[in-house]
């Protein structure tokens, strides 16, 4: 077995505990895209072009809250904004590959698929770059056709689901699921508490504008905390 | 519902621009450090955004016409702890949805 196959192969197992993840979350995205009113070819549309989950239910939300296309567009991509971060950390390592290779990677970046492979050359740094890329695709092929097919799935028995079960409430719960485990420090929790009070506070604004105005000013309560513990530290 | 005007105006631009995020650094081998405080705002922007999206919609849900609903926001507690506890989202939906339903079935 070639080295890069060997590397393959250590991406591919290194992700399959996310499955357990991205399967019903995939899943989930479905239903809840059939339920606010897409067919299954515009929900899988949605799954395989933007193919960023929390972006996607992101988008699903505000465009049910009947928030303008500027509000729909600013929140999902203020969600994938932390990608710019995979972004940097994974080009130095990627440099020398043919600029098609990082395009396609490009496509693939996701939460999943880079913690994979950050971790990998974190074991392993001497890997040369196409092996790198192999850990990359490994990881990959454990979670993309997984998020199509799941997606396609909820997709299509999404309308078969009656209302008593409360699936408006999906998406707040997914969301809070996913927001909690990253309260790790002081900044994220800060970060939070600022986002839920501002929010509530602006509810009243228009065209959900008091969404972005509470992102912002979490943001800057995070990165301020942030600078200052760095500064007490130093 | 989704206004389909809209989302047909959506899926292309986010479709593009969540791409332009992903190429950046990657495609362009744009070699520069990141200024420090563009560093620092993009570590917190998931938990800026997320809880926004969800806290008013918690609180005064549109399916209950806008008035609290005890089973809703018990389940949106209860979701936060338990994530917050085993830091696993999947621990914490499962936990989250099984309140709900159980409020729902007993209570409302």
């Amino acid at each position: 077995m070639t080295s890069a196959r060997h590397a393959f192969l250590r991406g591919l197992l290194a992700a399959l505990p996310m499955t357990v993840v991205v399967g019903p979350f995939a899943l989930l995205f479905g239903v809840v895209a059939t339920e606010a009113g897409l067919n299954v070819i515009e929900a899988m549309l949605f799954s395989v072009s933007v193919f960023a989950g929390a972006s996607q239910f992101a988008a699903l939300q505000t465009m049910q809250e009947n928030a303008p296309v500027l509000v729909v567009l600013a929140t999902a991509l203020a969600v994938n904004l932390r990608m710019v971060m995979y972004s940097v950390t994974l080009a130095p390592h990627f440099g020398e590959l043919p600029l098609r290779s990082r395009a396609l990677m490009a496509y693939f970046l996701v939460d999943q698929s880079f913690a994979t492979t950050v971790a990998e050359i974190d074991r392993n740094p001497a890997m040369t770059a196409q092996e790198k890329r192999a850990v990359f695709f490994g990881a990959v092929v454990a979670v993309a056709p997984l998020w199509f097919l799941a997606s396609l799935a909820g997709a299509l028995i999404g309308r078969a689901i009656p209302p008593e079960y409360a699936l408006d409430f999906a998406l707040p719960i997914t969301f809070l699921a996913m927001v909690a485990p990253m309260l790790r420090s002081l900044p994220h929790l800060a970060a939070a508490g600022v986002s839920i009070l501002l929010s509530l506070v602006l509810a009243g604004l228009p065209y959900g504008t008091g969404l972005l105005i509470a992102a912002a000013g979490a943001m800057t309560v995070g990165a301020l905390i942030d600078r200052w513990l760095e500064v007490r530290r130093a | 519902m989704i206004d389909k005007a809209t989302f047909w105006i959506v899926l292309p631009v986010l479709a593009l621009g969540t791409y332009a995020i992903r190429f950046s650094f990657l495609g362009t081998l744009g070699t520069r450090p990141l200024p420090g405080w563009l560093t620092r705002a993009l570590r917190y922007t998931a938990v800026a955004v997320l809880p926004a999206l969800v806290a008013p919609g918690v609180l005064w849900p549109a399916a209950t016409g806008g008035e609290t609903d005890p089973a809703r926001l018990a389940a949106a507690l209860v979701t936060l702890a338990v994530g917050l506890a085993t830091r696993s989202t999947m621990a914490a939906i499962l936990a989250g949805a099984g309140t709900l339903f159980a409020l729902l079935a007993t209570v409302g």
